[in-house]
């Protein structure tokens, strides 16, 4: 499964991971909704954790579709909450 | 909604305007290229705004490292001339113009980290761009259009992905070269005024009595360290 982190790049991982990874994006989403920041940043980090150690960095001459991308990794939760209500740099 | 797949549905998005579908599919590689060559300018552009950027906070940062010298050499005259309350107005205006400093500092990594993100993409996006050039003559001299649509729609997705990608870190980049550049343009105003310990008027009121409390606290320590070089 190809994952792409907004910002660094594309890389391969299990497909198994994709399970852990919903699980902290659910985490993420409930902090958002909360305004939790500091569970937030610790929630955030860790998704982006999980791919940087369990992934591999596609080469940048390969031309590919991610099936899963996350927002860049510096992203602060007031752009989090931009993302879910369609404002600000995110609008699509 | 998940924020993944929030954030993969406007990825999406974003990539179907840049892939304009044309009636010959094989146009729509020649005018994805030509997209692609407009954003490698852009990412140049970007790069280059951050760094015009940064070298004009850098430039604030030595003129505020020179004066806050000269207000330590001042500060070291006063207590020479047995002027202690003058000694401690000079190293109370250079207490401020040293966390101006420090907020300089601050600003001028996160510019770096900017300026080093979008050189990365440049890369990034350059290596891609090349592999695309030649995968698409390849398509348009060995393949009919219907045969070359499922090649052409692979390619042509991969690579929107990618340039939906770089919009938007070029986007976020610019937002925070604006958010500086309006900072930096006040603080060029506050120097050449010379009001510069005004600037510790951002924050709130409890926010300033404590660093009233620790600027004073700084203010004795170095005082005394000036008495004992001078020998008073």
């Amino acid at each position: 499964m190809i994952i792409r982190i907004m910002g660094t790049g594309q890389f391969e991982v299990k497909s198994s991971l994709f399970d852990e990874l919903n699980t902290i994006d659910n985490m993420i989403v409930d902090c958002v909704q909360k305004g939790d920041a500091a569970g937030y940043q610790k929630k955030f980090s860790e998704l982006i954790g999980l791919v940087l150690r369990e992934g591999k960095k596609l080469p940048d001459d390969q031309i590919v579709e991610s099936s899963v991308i996350i927002p860049p990794a510096d992203m602060t939760i007031t752009e989090a909450r931009q993302i879910f209500t369609g404002e600000g740099i995110f609008k699509g | 909604m998940s924020l993944i797949n929030r954030m993969s549905t406007i990825i999406s998005a974003k990539m179907s305007k840049l892939i304009g579908a044309m009636e010959d599919p094989r146009e729509t590689l020649d005018l994805s290229y030509e997209k692609q060559l407009e954003l490698l300018q852009n990412i140049k552009r970007g790069v280059a705004e951050v760094t015009t950027s940064k070298k004009r906070l850098e430039l604030q940062r030595a003129k505020l490292v020179q004066s806050s010298d000269k207000l330590e050499g001042q500060a070291r005259d006063a207590i020479a001339a047995n002027r202690e309350d003058l000694a401690r107005m000079a190293l109370e205006r250079k207490s401020a113009i040293t966390s101006q400093i420090e907020s300089l500092d601050q600003e001028i990594a996160t510019l770096q980290g900017e300026q080093e993100k979008l050189i990365e993409a440049e890369k990034r996006l350059s290596t891609k761009v090349e592999v695309f050039r030649t995968r698409k003559e390849t398509i348009k001299a060995q393949y009919s259009a219907a045969e070359a649509q499922v090649k052409i729609s692979e390619s042509v997705s991969g690579i929107s992905e990618e340039m939906a990608d770089i919009g938007l870190s070029i986007e976020r980049a610019e937002g925070k070269t604006e958010e500086m550049k309006a900072r930096s343009l006040a603080l060029d105003e506050l120097i050449d005024t010379g009001v510069i310990e005004d600037f510790t008027s951002h924050g709130d009121d409890i926010d300033r009595a404590l660093a009233q409390v620790s600027a004073k606290g700084k203010i004795d320590t170095e005082l005394e360290r000036l008495k004992s070089e001078v020998g008073k």
